[in-house]
C-alpha cells in the first residue's frame, strides 16, 4: 500500500471533523481517488460523523470530484450523520447549481455558520 | 496593443496523468494573452478535463496502448477544441439525465452535461469517438459559461 503524503488538512473542532484540501485543484483522478480514502476512513473512524468539508482556496474542481462527494455524503447518511461543505468560491459553486448538487448537499458560506448549523 | 493572432495546437496524449496538464497550462496562456477572463478560463479548463478524461477513461477504456488526439484552436473571438480516442464510440442518448431527482446521488455521469453548460457548442461526431466543442466570447444565447460570464 503506497504512503502518499496526505492530501488533507484535518482538524476536530469539538466533535465536528473539518476537512480542508491542500490542492487548488482538485482535477487529478489520482489525487481525488485518495481524497476519497482518506475522507471515507474518516468517516468509518467515528460513529455518527459530523463533518465539514470547507473549499476555500479550492479554484477548480471535476466532476469525478463531485461524485467523490456524493460517495461522501452517502456514507456520512449511512452512519446517520451529518456533513456540511463551505466556502465554496462562485465559479464551483456555478458548477454545484448546474449539476443541482446544491440540493442534496447543505452548504454554507462559511465554515463558522456550517459549523453553527449542526444538530 | 495588439493580441496574438492564432494558437494552434495538435498533439497525441499518451497518458492521462501526464499528459492532460500540460495540454491545459498550455491552453491556459493561449487563452490569457488573448484577453480571455478568468471566468472563461474556468469553464474551458473545467470542460477540457472532463473531454479529456472521458476520452482516456471511457473512450479509450484506460487501454493504455490506445491514444487521445487532441487539437486546439484559439483566437481572440473562439476557442475551439477537438478531442479523438481511439475506441468504439457510443450513444450519446444512452446516457442518462444526472439532474433528474433519481439521478442526483449517483456518483457519476456528469462531465457530458457540464461541458454543455460551460461551452457555447458541444458535438460528438458519430460514432461518438469525436468530441467538438467550441466556447465564444461574449456569446449572447450562449449557455452558461458564456452568457452568464460575459
Amino acid at each position: 500500500m503506497g504512503s502518499s503524503p496526505s492530501r488533507l488538512n484535518v482538524r476536530n473542532q469539538n466533535g465536528i471533523t473539518r476537512v480542508e484540501f491542500l490542492d487548488r485543484n482538485i482535477l487529478d483522478e489520482a489525487i481525488i481517488h485518495q481524497i476519497g480514502e482518506e475522507i471515507a476512513k474518516l468517516i468509518d473512524g467515528t460513529a455518527k460523523p459530523k463533518m465539514l468539508i470547507c473549499f476555500k482556496g479550492v479554484e477548480h474542481l471535476s466532476s469525478a470530484a463531485l461524485g467523490t462527494l456524493i460517495n461522501v455524503n452517502n456514507k456520512v447518511k449511512q452512519k446517520e450523520g451529518q456533513l456540511r461543505l463551505s466556502d465554496i468560491n462562485p465559479q464551483i459553486y456555478e458548477v454545484f447549481q448546474i449539476t443541482k448538487l446544491n440540493r442534496i448537499f447543505q452548504i454554507h458560506d462559511t465554515a463558522e455558520k456550517a459549523i453553527a448549523s449542526f444538530a | 496593443m495588439s493580441l496574438p493572432g492564432s494558437f494552434q495546437q495538435r498533439r497525441t496524449l499518451t497518458d492521462l496523468r501526464t499528459d492532460v496538464e500540460p495540454v491545459q497550462d498550455e491552453v491556459a496562456r493561449a487563452l490569457a494573452s488573448r484577453g480571455y477572463d478568468t471566468a472563461a478560463a474556468f469553464a474551458i479548463r473545467l470542460a477540457l478535463e472532463e473531454a479529456l478524461v472521458n476520452a482516456f477513461r471511457h473512450g479509450n477504456r484506460s487501454d493504455p496502448t490506445k491514444r487521445v488526439h487532441f487539437t486546439a484552436s484559439i483566437d481572440s473571438r473562439e476557442a475551439s477544441f477537438e478531442v479523438r480516442d481511439e475506441g468504439p464510440g457510443f450513444d450519446l442518448t444512452a446516457v442518462p439525465d444526472p439532474t433528474e431527482e433519481e439521478n442526483l446521488e449517483i456518483p457519476s455521469g456528469r462531465g457530458i452535461m457540464l461541458m454543455r453548460a460551460y461551452m457555447s457548442e458541444v458535438e460528438y461526431l458519430p460514432p461518438g469517438n469525436i468530441l467538438r466543442m467550441v466556447y465564444r466570447r461574449d456569446d449572447p444565447t450562449g449557455p452558461v459559461g458564456p452568457a452568464s460570464k460575459a
